[in-house]
């Protein structure tokens, strides 16, 4: 199907941008790579009033390093991460998921800050935002907020993002010398959502575990992180604490048992 | 008020402006508008792959674009690769190879597969199925299409 009529709008900066978006009082949306709202528009489901094209919006671009840390502009493609050299010396884990979302040609348009809005739980960049113990940096009509990761996934396509408030970047720790990380995902067809993923950073002895493609949202089990690094088979036993989907593509016992594996197999090709 | 937008692109080389619905997504544009038919529209969800075009160097989806956003952007399509000789190499081995059937998939997936071959991918019969998963072929069951890739992938080295 195609999308539905709706008016077309491609502010110059940010300002603009949230003008625009106060001014239409929650019948606009943003824009972003358009690779989740297209799908969702021409199936339908989705059918805003105004769209706000954030391409032009040069103040949600970049990447840059600060210090002990590293801010991603919100437009960020995942393509232009893939390539980033800041990103490959001081995210690493960014680089081993990016091959798992999708294929290059939504790679090429798809963007860190739509993908978390959108808070599908099956996504890959929820998690690792969630396990790379992130920031997400929101502005809207009230100012900026700095929100933790921890604090800014809600449940099934929800977030505490409100309807006149943008995504302008996410900021991430950097990597330490004394940090490792991991990744697995399992899927039926490479590029396809996760049935189940994980998401594995420890610094020292200590890990921050984050599942996707498992329950409403990204999660992490802190019995789980806390048992992992001592006894593997204890902390699985931990996994019953996820109130696991049950959907026509895995039921919550197969679930359950994927999430394990993919717990098992990252950790067994953790970077050193 | 704004549900007409007025753009201006460079498609195969040329100039185009042009005033757009802005429901109207890039595939339907280069299509109905500029009568280039090569360009096909399967699911119009970004699943099948049959509306890859490249954009500013990079593959897209045609249906997950508004023709809007290709304001200012230089677009490929199939016939713009076919005509530069861009592709001449990979459409002889896909028809050395019977690497299509119908042919509905064929232009999308020769701009995926010179997305793979151009950015130096090797050979490698997993690599291949992998770049070329968003891709879908309901006839040939993807071998043959694998094998014309390799080919032209092994010729160049030589
Ligand atoms: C075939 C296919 C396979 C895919 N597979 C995967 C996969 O395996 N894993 C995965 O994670 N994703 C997958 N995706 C989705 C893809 O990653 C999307 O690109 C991503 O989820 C959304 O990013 P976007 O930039 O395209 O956002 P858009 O589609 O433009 O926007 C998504 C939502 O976020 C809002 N939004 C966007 N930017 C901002 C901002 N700065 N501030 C506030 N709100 C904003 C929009 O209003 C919209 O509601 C797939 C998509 C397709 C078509
Ligand atoms: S028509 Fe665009 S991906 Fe199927
Ligand atoms: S040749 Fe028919 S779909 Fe590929």
């Amino acid at each position: 199907m195609k999308a539905p009529d709706f008016d077309y709008l491609r502010p110059a900066n940010l300002d603009a941008a949230l003008a625009m978006l106060a001014e239409h009082d929650g019948n606009a949306v943003p824009l972003a790579g358009g690779q989740s709202l297209m799908p969702m528009m021409n199936f339908r489901v989705a059918a805003p009033e105004v769209l706000i094209d954030l391409a032009d919006v040069a103040e949600l671009r970049g990447i840059t390093r600060n210090g002990d840390h590293v801010r991603i502009g919100a437009m960020t493609r995942y393509v232009q991460l893939s390539k980033d050299p800041i990103i490959l010396a001081d995210v690493p884990l960014i680089g081993m998921a990016l091959p798992h979302i999708a294929h290059d040609a939504i790679r090429n348009r798809g963007t860190i800050g739509g993908s978390l809005a959108l808070a599908d739980p099956a996504a890959e960049m929820p998690a690792l935002m969630l396990a790379l113990d992130a920031a997400i940096e929101v502005v809207g009509a009230n100012g900026t907020r700095l929100i933790k990761a921890d604090n800014f996934f809600l449940s099934y396509f929800e977030t505490v993002l409100e309807k006149d408030e943008l995504i302008t970047a996410v900021v991430i720790p950097t990597a330490s010398n004394t940090q490792s990380f991991g990744f697995c995902e399992l899927t039926q067809r490479h590029g396809d959502y996760a049935l189940a993923g994980v998401a594995v950073s420890r610094t020292d002895a200590k890990y921050r575990i984050a599942f996707f493609g498992v329950a409403d949202r990204a999660v992490r089990v802190a019995a789980l992180e806390d048992t992992v690094g001592d006894d593997l088979e204890k902390a699985l036993a931990h996994l019953d604490e996820i109130e696991f989907t049950d959907d026509g593509k895995a039921n919550a016992a197969t679930r359950q048992r994927l999430a394990g594996v993919a717990l098992t197999r990252a950790l067994e090709e953790m970077t050193s | 008020m704004s549900r007409f937008v007025d753009i201006k692109l460079r498609v195969n080389g040329e100039d185009v402006s042009a005033t757009v619905p802005s429901r109207l997504n890039l595939v339907d544009f280069l299509r109905n508008d500029l009568c280039l038919t090569g360009s096909h529209v399967g699911c119009e969800h970004g699943v099948c792959g049959a509306c890859t075009v490249i954009v500013d160097g990079d593959s897209v989806r045609g249906c997950l674009m508004l023709a809007a956003q290709a304001n200012r952007a230089d677009i490929t399509t199939i016939e713009g690769l076919a005509d530069n000789g861009q592709s001449d190499a990979l459409q002889a081995a896909f028809t050395n190879r019977n690497a299509l059937q119908c042919g509905f998939c064929t232009p999308g997936m020769l701009a995926s597969a010179l997305g793979y071959i151009d950015g130096g991918g090797t050979a490698d019969r997993d690599a291949i199925r992998k770049h070329i998963s968003g891709n879908y072929c309901r006839c040939t069951g993807y071998q043959s299409i694998v094998d014309a890739i390799c080919d032209v992938i092994e010729e160049a080295r030589t």
